[in-house]
């Protein structure tokens, strides 16, 4: 075991605030967001982007909750984009209007990230409890109107992905150029709701043979991103290709994290942009070097030949399903604890077998239900 | 209307635009962006895709960059690159 070395960071993740006009039940936003407040304000944003720069981050994605709502995202934007970053919007299209996407067009901005939650309106309705699938297909041609690229972002579950051959036609028709057919991650308002929304592995199969389908007829026209659910594979995901490697994201009060999720982690000390610099963050904190390297990493995982491909997979699993956030990520078939990957799949397609079409019960990302899970 | 190989390249290349191309200073390097990715390049290809603006000809180029680096016979290794770039999406 050698000391890792620390390379720049390469991904800043502004996450400007957790409001959100969605409810989406997938929602990786930790599930006490309620609680907290305070966000950033836009001096505080444009030093952490510098430092983030300085250190060589070329990548800004603004996202949240709805970045949208932050009254001064197009002075970030322009900021950002002054500073070389390539400038990434993360939104679900609420409040983007002609005049917003004009002045974030002047602003600088690179690329817009549209997400839908499926491709009927019922359907996308009710998985956000909202009315926006009309909305969100009004901004897809604004978007390619002001000629920003557009990805669209699609998180998948077992009450879409059957439509998944609809969604792609739905990309193809609003001139999408990549479309992220994102499996939901088990965290945060997903991982309360995972049994009603795990796909079974006969979904997945059709659905994977769906998309290859797809990209045999539609060549280069829309490039179609589609990864297995970790669940359902044998190795880890490579989370965050490693810890401390590349991703930085900041959430709205200004906690530095290493993962998306990472404030939910025990024995890690959070540090906050309001009094470390980015460079302290990044080199010296004990957060980000907790799980930097493998000196960290138990039985399997620290004998195991493939370490340094998958890294042992996600903190943030291991703790969730484990209890331990050094535990080999369960997903993987060599884990102790990979039974219960499996007992969730089993689990999750029994409940798919006894639901009738709608009656699910979800627990949808808002602010009453968030506030009974502050601790 | 365009002739066979190794004409299947533009005549004009241009940078996709979804691409940016820009030095960065922590990797000493030139490097494409592109939505949530970056891609490396070594100064031969950056220079080449420097020059893919949509005016010169690959002829233009391939006699900028012989003249540039004080070489003959660039044609091979510039059209193998452009090949690369386009089947990759970076040129259009």
């Amino acid at each position: 075991m050698t000391q890792p070395t620390i390379n720049p960071p390469f991904w800043l993740l502004a996450e400007l605030t957790y409001r959100c006009p969605l409810h989406c039940v997938f929602c990786y936003n930790p599930v006490n967001y309620d609680s907290i407040k305070n966000e950033l304000d836009t001096d505080a944003w444009i030093r952490v982007m510098r430092e983030a720069r300085a250190l060589g981050a070329a990548q800004i994605g603004f996202s949240g909750g709805e970045p949208l709502l932050r009254d001064d995202l197009d002075i970030l934007v322009a900021e950002a984009r002054r500073l070389g970053f390539y400038t990434n919007l993360i939104t679900s299209g609420v409040g983007l209007t002609e005049k917003k996407i004009v002045s974030l067009k002047q602003a600088g901005l690179d690329h817009i990230q549209l997400s839908f939650q499926d491709s009927t309106q019922e359907m996308n309705d009710f998985l956000s409890s909202t009315k926006t699938f009309e909305l969100k297909k009004k901004v897809a041609a604004l978007i390619k109107k002001y000629d920003y690229p557009m990805v669209m972002n699609v998180v998948l579950h077992r009450h879409n992905i059957p439509h998944i051959d609809k969604i792609i036609d739905m990309a193809l028709d609003l001139s999408a150029e990549y479309l992220e057919l994102a499996n939901t991650q088990y965290y945060g308002w997903a991982m309360k709701n995972r049994q009603q929304l795990l796909p079974t592995r006969e979904q997945l199969v059709t659905a994977e043979a769906t998309v290859n389908a797809y990209r045999e007829k539609i060549g280069k026209q829309c490039k179609l991103l589609f990864v297995v659910p970790d669940y359902f594979e044998e190795r880890p995901k490579a989370c965050m290709n490693g810890w401390g490697s590349i991703f930085l994201g900041i959430a709205p009060d200004g906690a530095a994290l290493p993962c998306h999720n990472a404030r939910e982690l025990p024995g890690l000390q959070i540090p906050n942009v309001k009094e470390y610099s980015i460079q302290e963050i990044w080199h010296e904190s004990q957060a980000f070097n907790f799980f930097r390297g493998d000196s960290w990493m138990q039985e399997p995982c620290r004998s195991c030949s493939e370490k340094e491909k998958d890294f042992g997979g996600c903190r943030c699993q291991a703790f969730l399903l484990t209890g331990d956030p050094a535990a080999t990520d369960p997903v993987c078939a060599k884990s102790p604890n990979h039974h219960v990957v499996k007992l969730a799949i089993s689990e999750a397609a029994a409940s798919a077998k006894a639901e009738t079409s709608k009656e699910f019960p979800l627990i949808f990302r808002t602010d009453a239900n968030s506030k009974r899970y502050v601790r | 209307m365009s002739e066979p190989t190794p004409a299947q390249l533009p005549e004009h290349p241009r940078l996709n635009r979804l691409f940016r191309l820009q030095w960065e200073e922590a990797q000493q390097a030139y490097v494409l962006l592109y939505p949530e990715g970056m891609v490396k390049l070594n100064l031969s290809a950056a220079e080449i895709l420097k020059r893919c603006d949509g005016e010169h000809t690959i002829n233009q180029i391939i006699a900028e960059l012989e003249q540039a680096f004080s070489e003959a016979d660039l044609r091979d290794p510039v059209e193998g690159m452009l090949r690369a770039a386009f089947e990759k999406d970076w040129i259009q």
